[in-house]
């Protein structure tokens, strides 16, 4: 007990390691607050690309989505970070995990948007044309909102996904929270940074999973 | 320009070399991510129906595992094991490290999934099978179980190939799957033409994969 108090929750390691912690933590939510937003414009772009009547143009959103749902968010970052210099364009590590995560998750939110739309009812669309809307007003104001509104669960489960995704740049040398935590262990040799990066996660992101739980459950018991 | 595009990405003489490695790491990705299918599914189930007993201080329990598992990113996890128990005496490989921990993350996953899946079969189905004589393990299992699966397999699919794709987390932690494979290549030939397979492996791999998921989704649509 004595020694798992030591190596995973030290107070003096705590405090010498939390102003590192605090600025990976604040590094973590500049990157959700670029990536997030990014993310969302890019996938109801995608989502009201597939609502086109241009069959080539629905055939390669569903191309696009599911070659970027393919690859591990990983494996892309990697290649956009280490694989894209050797054509002598050099990004930093804040524009490669930006790039990456845009092409990733706009796939993702790209799907929900998509499955949003698909659920209102044709006669919504009719009825907004034949009141002299124009195509686009349609979309912006009736069907738009009335989808976002139908899908927020996932959209939220998606979010979610996306804030825990961001640790993954710590491989990339951006100094967010885990990556802060893992210099701090290597400095200190204790684990005790790490498990207080997982705590800060938890209690960030505990009260969302309650929330999508208390959803989930709500959507069945509809049946 | 498009000569040195391809003395970069895709020189057939690195990629000649490298090949064999990454038909190494391509199985050792595929073994992972059985591993972790099977692991996390079962689990998945046996904790969804233990809970459907709800006996509160075991549910208590099993809500916060899975509550716990969800908040985490798995690349956390996965870090703790491997970087943080070795502290107090315990250790394992990374590829045991990566395979627990996307399989607890899965579990966790699956078992809200079946749950909700459980929940969603209606009260007079427990009550018909119960007048009839089932016991209530009876019910569970050859009643409410089979229909409840039904259901659950769209989102459970999609879920299992979102975690699966999470064995590639292993190349941080020194496991030799395609990613590792694909940056040690790259790092000794000085050459990108490991990454541009390592990521055609993972097409090969996961694009059929995320095919059928979409084939899935509206094969079982979530809606009877």
């Amino acid at each position: 007990m004595e020694q798992i108090i030591q190596s995973f929750f030290n107070i003096d390691i705590i405090i010498a390691a939390s102003p590192f912690l605090l600025k990976g933590f604040g590094m973590t939510v500049l990157l959700c607050l670029v990536v997030i937003p990014l993310g969302l414009f890019g996938g109801l772009t995608l989502a009201l690309l597939s609502t086109a009547k241009n069959r080539i143009v629905k055939w390669l959103v569903v191309i696009y989505v599911d070659f970027f749902r393919a690859f591990p968010p990983l494996v892309l970052l990697i290649f956009i970070y280490f694989g894209v210099p050797f054509m002598g364009i050099d990004l930093p590590a804040f524009v490669a995990v930006a790039l990456g995560f845009m092409l990733n998750t706009s796939s993702y939110y790209g799907e929900i948007f998509r499955a949003g739309i698909e659920s209102i009812p044709r006669g919504q669309s009719e009825g907004a044309r034949s009141t002299g809307l124009s195509a686009i007003q349609t979309l912006t104001y009736v069907i738009v909102p009335q989808a976002t509104r139908n899908v927020i669960p996932d959209l939220i489960s998606n979010t979610l996904e996306v804030v825990k995704l961001t640790s993954i740049a710590s491989v990339v040398a951006l100094p967010e929270l885990l990556y802060a935590a893992r210099q701090a262990q290597s400095v200190t040799y204790n684990a005790t940074p790490i498990m207080f990066a997982g705590l800060i996660y938890l209690i960030c992101l505990w009260p969302i999973v309650r929330l999508l739980s208390r959803f989930e459950h709500k959507r069945v018991a509809l049946h | 320009m498009w000569n040195k595009f391809v003395f970069n990405y895709f020189n057939w003489e690195v990629m000649a070399q490298y090949l064999p490695k990454m038909v190494e790491g391509f199985f050792l990705t595929i073994q992972l991510a059985l591993a972790v299918v099977v692991t996390g599914i079962l689990s998945g189930l046996f904790l969804a129906l233990i809970r459907a007993f709800r006996l509160r201080p075991i549910n208590f329990i099993i809500i916060l595992f899975v509550d716990v598992l969800r908040a985490l990113p798995p690349l956390v996890i996965i870090i703790m094991f491997y970087f943080a128990l070795p502290s107090i005496g315990i250790r394992m490989s990374g590829f045991v490290a990566t395979w627990l921990s996307l399989s607890l993350v899965l579990t966790a996953f699956a078992e809200e999934i079946f749950w909700a899946g459980i929940l969603a079969i209606p009260k007079g189905q427990w009550e018909a099978s119960r007048s009839t004589g089932m016991t209530f393990v009876q019910t569970l299992v050859n009643v409410v179980l089979p229909q409840a699966v039904r259901i659950t397999i769209p989102p459970l699919t999609n879920r299992t190939i979102a975690i699966t794709k999470g064995t590639a987390l292993g190349a941080v932690v020194a496991v030799g799957e395609i990613l590792n494979q694909a940056q040690t290549g790259l790092t000794f030939s000085y050459n990108a033409s490991p990454l541009t397979m390592g990521a055609i492996a993972y097409l090969i791999l996961f694009f059929p994969v995320v095919t059928f998921g979409r084939w899935v989704e509206t094969r079982f649509a979530w809606k009877r």
